[in-house]
């Protein structure tokens, strides 16, 4: 069955979500994500949502923001976004999304100015609620676009921290983390148009742990601004099921994010 | 009150303004255009992600400093005006104090507390901390880790967008709150614009539903559709259409100075704007079937 890249990606972000998980579900793929796992293999997710909402179910129709009316309605709570941001900061929230302009090979994220800050190149828009859900989800999940000029050696500006870097006090990682006071978390997943990565958390690098079909290991790199490492069962990402496809269609009729 | 005359008493220059505080809905359009066509000056915007509010305020020169976590267009992506004015200092350059949506949520509470500051985890190890005044790397004294301070943050005036009030600015709101409560608490001023204007039982008859001391408010301004092309829970839908026509039409400093004319400056009050919206549009944006909540009994 043919798909697109990101019904792919749809697939292998809603992969990240284990039934029973409270997930901070990010705009546009990952909605679609969270609507995919509750409707296959994780019925009992809850949904959490930075305005300041919590759901039980998708909405009933598209959203193009998580601020959107039909988002609201049925909820199982609205609430204030301190709310949702103090139980992730407590520890209660298993998974986030989050997207980025451009990401390092220890996972740290810039959303924030490529070039310099104070005269950037490009200003872009900011950490919105990313650095929070870097910071405070158990497992951090990011969705992007796979080029050269995004996935970097390293990034302009760490809006979203990930594993760090080595320093003078110790390596990158889980212990970076510690040591600039972050209370858990990192990223579990890279998902991108290319492949998917998972996380070395004593070194915090990435490693590639499945290629798209259709791609390989050699184009993957081409496309990669610093030397691949390959996880032990690293392999071919499994395509989407008729079945995943169906329910991906069915939430975004118009292809307006997975077209 | 008329927009006109809140804006004018409640939002001199150089005021420090909360806005756009549920995120992507309830952002108080109609008070964003007044000041632009009232031409105020060194503004300080203040709020967690304001959608295309903040892009216009920028653009249209009102805007000295930027207190934010992000700015842009929500479902378009990048906001022309902030990179023209963060980049080239088009049409005047501004400050940005860099901020997450929880450590703006945190200053905005911990000045609604009377708290110096409010201590957190988040954001630790990224540039942000660095690039925000305000946010402060020390030790803490229980144990010496790594924490953040989070300084309180006094907005001048916040503007909050609800569905109806009465008018004293005892006020109902519902659906995402995002920090309008905390802003609200936060300010020294606040200015209400309104749905509906209700009589004071309607409010009475409900007041878990009240969004905050109406002992703050300066002004409620009637103003139906006043957030529009952001959603109302209740009474309209978001416009996508609009943001990304004004996505398109921004690209260029021409461009956005004509979309300006178009839709701010030739336009002179709310009324004109929806005639020009036209009545389709509007009904075409309404709330298509009403779900109203269990009534609630506060007798005693």
């Amino acid at each position: 069955m043919e798909y697109t890249p990101q019904e792919l990606m749809v697939v292998c972000a809603a992969r990240q979500i284990r039934d029973d998980e409270r997930v901070f579900v990010g705009m546009r793929l990952p909605l679609i994500a969270f609507a995919l796992a509750k409707r296959t293999h994780a019925p009992h997710c809850v949904g959490l949502f930075e305005t300041g909402i919590m759901r039980d179910a998708p909405s009933e129709e598209l959203l193009y923001t998580m601020g959107d009316a039909p988002n609201i309605t049925g909820a199982l709570w609205t609430t204030r976004t301190i709310n949702l941001m103090g139980l992730m900061a407590a520890g209660e929230v298993q998974l986030g999304f989050i997207g980025g302009a451009e990401i390092d090979r220890y996972g740290n994220l810039n959303t924030t100015a490529i070039g310099d800050w104070q005269r950037p190149g490009v200003r872009l828009p900011g950490s919105g609620g990313a650095a929070d859900i870097a910071s405070l989800s158990q497992r951090l999940a990011i969705i992007m676009q796979h080029d050269r000029r995004r996935l970097r050696e390293k990034v302009d500006f760490v809006t979203s921290p990930g594993y760090g870097y080595p320093d003078a006090h110790g390596p990158a990682g889980a212990a970076w983390r510690k040591r600039v006071g972050l209370p858990r978390g990192g990223p579990a997943a890279l998902i991108t148009t290319l492949a998917v990565f998972t996380f070395d958390h004593e070194t915090g690098e990435a490693l590639v742990q499945s290629y798209h079909p259709g791609t390989s290991i050699e184009q993957v790199q081409q496309q990669t601004g610093w030397p691949l490492r390959l996880a032990p069962a690293c392999a071919e990402t499994v395509p989407p099921s008729a079945q995943e496809l169906r329910v991906i269609r069915e939430s975004d009729p118009q292809g307006k994010w997975t077209r | 009150m008329s927009m006109a005359e809140a804006i004018t008493r409640f939002v001199p220059d150089s005021s420090s303004v909360a806005i756009g505080l549920a995120l992507e809905p309830m952002i108080p359009f109609a008070a964003a255009h007044e000041m632009i066509r009232q031409q105020r000056r060194d503004l300080t915007l203040i709020g967690p992600i304001s959608d295309i509010l903040f892009d216009q305020l920028i653009g249209a020169g009102c805007v000295a400093k930027v207190t934010a976590a992000w700015a842009g267009n929500v479902s378009e992506g990048l906001g022309y005006c902030y990179r023209r004015a963060a980049e080239k200092s088009i049409p005047r350059a501004i400050t940005i104090e860099e901020h997450s949506n929880f450590t703006i949520a945190l200053a905005l509470l911990a000045a609604g507390l009377g708290s110096p500051y409010i201590p957190t985890h988040t954001t630790l190890g990224s540039d942000i901390p660095s690039h925000n005044p305000n946010l402060r790397q020390e030790p803490s004294p229980l144990d010496g880790s790594p924490l953040l301070l989070v300084s309180a943050l006094q907005p001048d005036v916040t503007i909050i967008h609800v569905q109806r009030s009465d008018e004293d600015g005892n006020a109902h709101y519902w659906g995402n709150l995002g920090v309008s409560e905390e802003a609200m608490l936060a300010a020294r001023d606040v200015l209400l614009i309104a749905e509906e204007i209700v009589p004071r039982e309607v409010i009475l008859s409900d007041p878990n539903r009240v969004l905050g001391p109406s002992f703050k408010v300066r002004a409620v301004v009637h103003e139906p559709w006043g957030a529009h092309p952001s959603a109302v829970q209740g009474y309209a839908n978001r416009d996508h259409a609009y943001y990304h026509e004004y996505h398109e039409r921004t690209r260029s400093v021409e461009g956005f100075q004509d979309w300006l004319e178009d839709w701010v400056l030739r336009v002179p009050t709310r009324a004109e704007y929806l005639k020009k919206l036209g009545a389709e549009r509007l009904s075409s944006l309404g709330v298509k079937e009403h779900r109203c909540a269990a009534p609630v009994d506060y007798g005693y």
